[in-house]
């Protein structure tokens, strides 16, 4: 079972939803798939030591003695990293994709690849008991969180309950996270924001065609009306609402998973779960 | 001697500067000999990244002497300065006034760039 914790808003707690997920359920591959702003491990609190290792992408190297300035690979390149400039083609690794393509596409073989640091996998394989955990983090100055996505998915096991916590948005690095996933759930808050976000969201997993539920995080009796209404209209399944309530904001600023000092929501989380297992079989 | 202006439209030599490089609607191309004035469109305009790479291309495949923009970023800075085209400068003007600044000497001569990554965008 692979299930992906996206949301289309920043900051309406997917990493409050999969991090306590993670921790009401036993047999646990855990990703901090935020590689951007990866923050899931101030909650798991997992111990790294050692383990990381650099993530590394191929990016053109152009031998200016071979290049007969054709401008083939210029022409070719849809992210523009590449120029023919003065009488030399010039290389911005920032906004290589790593596509391969123009050494592909060069007549003359004037183009190989050399590797760039992309950023870092760390790991803690036991946590705790039936805890697994797996965050990448991306290199400042990099454009794509892609490459790190993948290198974390790598480390996949199918024998395990894997969570993603996806990065936000709805771009290729979230597309990345959730793509291969049986099941996502989306994060929300009742507020025109979350609902505008949401919808969003819903659009990309729609694309996907995977199975998909909404968490309604800071949940308030008197303000939910506007993303219940939505999911009624939709045929939308409201998985969970996590309330709007003093004692969970201070654990989460403490850094403490509320399930952890909240036994019952361990079995609300279960209970999501079991629901997420109904749908996917 | 020709000059390439980046500019907000491309109606005639009474357009308007556009201070930013790589997301400029237009490059105004002037050939002071006669004052004739041709406009590209900036294909970089809408680019999801490297904007400024594509916009410096755009000036350096139209054999310009001198740019004259308002601010330019780090990777557009980097590749013009493997050409020899002369960058300056100015402020949100006529093409036809800030060509007269840069014939009267006026204009600031830029040798690095004069803001970080993405500042068109904002």
């Amino acid at each position: 079972m692979q299930i992906t914790v996206l949301s289309g808003k920043g900051g309406t707690g997917k990493t409050t939803v999969s991090t306590n997920l993670a921790l009401s359920l036993s047999n646990v591959q855990f990703f901090d798939a935020d590689v951007e702003e990866p923050n899931s491990y101030l909650f798991i609190k997992p111990d790294f030591s050692n383990k990381s290792e650099s993530v590394l992408r191929r990016i053109p190297e152009v031998n200016q003695d071979k290049c007969t300035a054709c401008r083939a690979c210029v022409d070719f390149c849809e992210y523009n990293a590449l120029a023919m400039l003065g009488d030399e083609v010039l290389v911005y690794p920032e906004v290589c994709h790593s596509c391969g393509g123009c050494k592909h596409i060069c007549p003359e073989g004037a183009i190989t690849e050399k590797d760039k640091e992309a950023g870092e996998v760390n790991w803690d394989l036991e946590v705790k008991d039936e805890l697994e955990y797996w965050q990448g983090k991306m290199k400042i100055g990099e454009e794509s969180a892609v490459p790190i996505i993948e290198r974390l998915k790598e480390e996949i096991n199918d024998y395990k309950n894997v969570i993603i916590d996806a990065p936000p948005g709805t771009t290729c690095p979230t597309i990345e996270a959730a793509i291969d996933s049986d099941y996502c759930i989306l994060v929300t808050e009742p507020t025109p924001f979350g609902l505008h976000d949401l919808k969003m969201a819903v659009e990309v997993v729609e694309e996907l065609g995977k199975p998909y539920g909404v968490i309604i995080n800071r949940a308030e009796i008197d303000g939910d009306q506007i993303i219940e209404e939505y999911a009624e209209k939709n045929d939308i399944d409201i998985l969970l609402k996590i309330p709007f309530q003093r004692q969970i904001a201070e654990l989460y600023s403490d850094g403490i998973p509320f399930v952890n000092q909240l036994p019952e929501w361990k079995e609300k989380f279960q209970e999501v779960f079991a629901d997420i297992q109904a749908v996917v079989k | 001697m020709k000059i390439a202006v980046t500019t907000v439209n491309n109606d005639g030599l009474e357009t308007k500067l556009d201070s930013r490089f790589g997301r400029a609607s237009y490059f105004a191309v002037v050939d002071t000999s006669d004052n004739s004035v041709e406009f590209i469109a900036n294909q970089a305009k809408n680019a999801s990244s490297g904007a400024g790479v594509q916009a410096a291309q755009t000036v350096a495949d139209a054999e310009v002497d001198v740019l004259i923009s308002g601010n330019i970023g780090p990777k557009a800075f980097q590749g013009l300065n493997k050409t020899d085209i002369e960058i300056y400068s100015a402020e949100e003007k006529s093409v036809e006034e800030v060509i007269a600044d840069y014939e009267a000497g006026d204009l600031e001569e830029l040798n690095s760039a004069t803001n970080s990554s993405h500042a068109g965008l904002k």
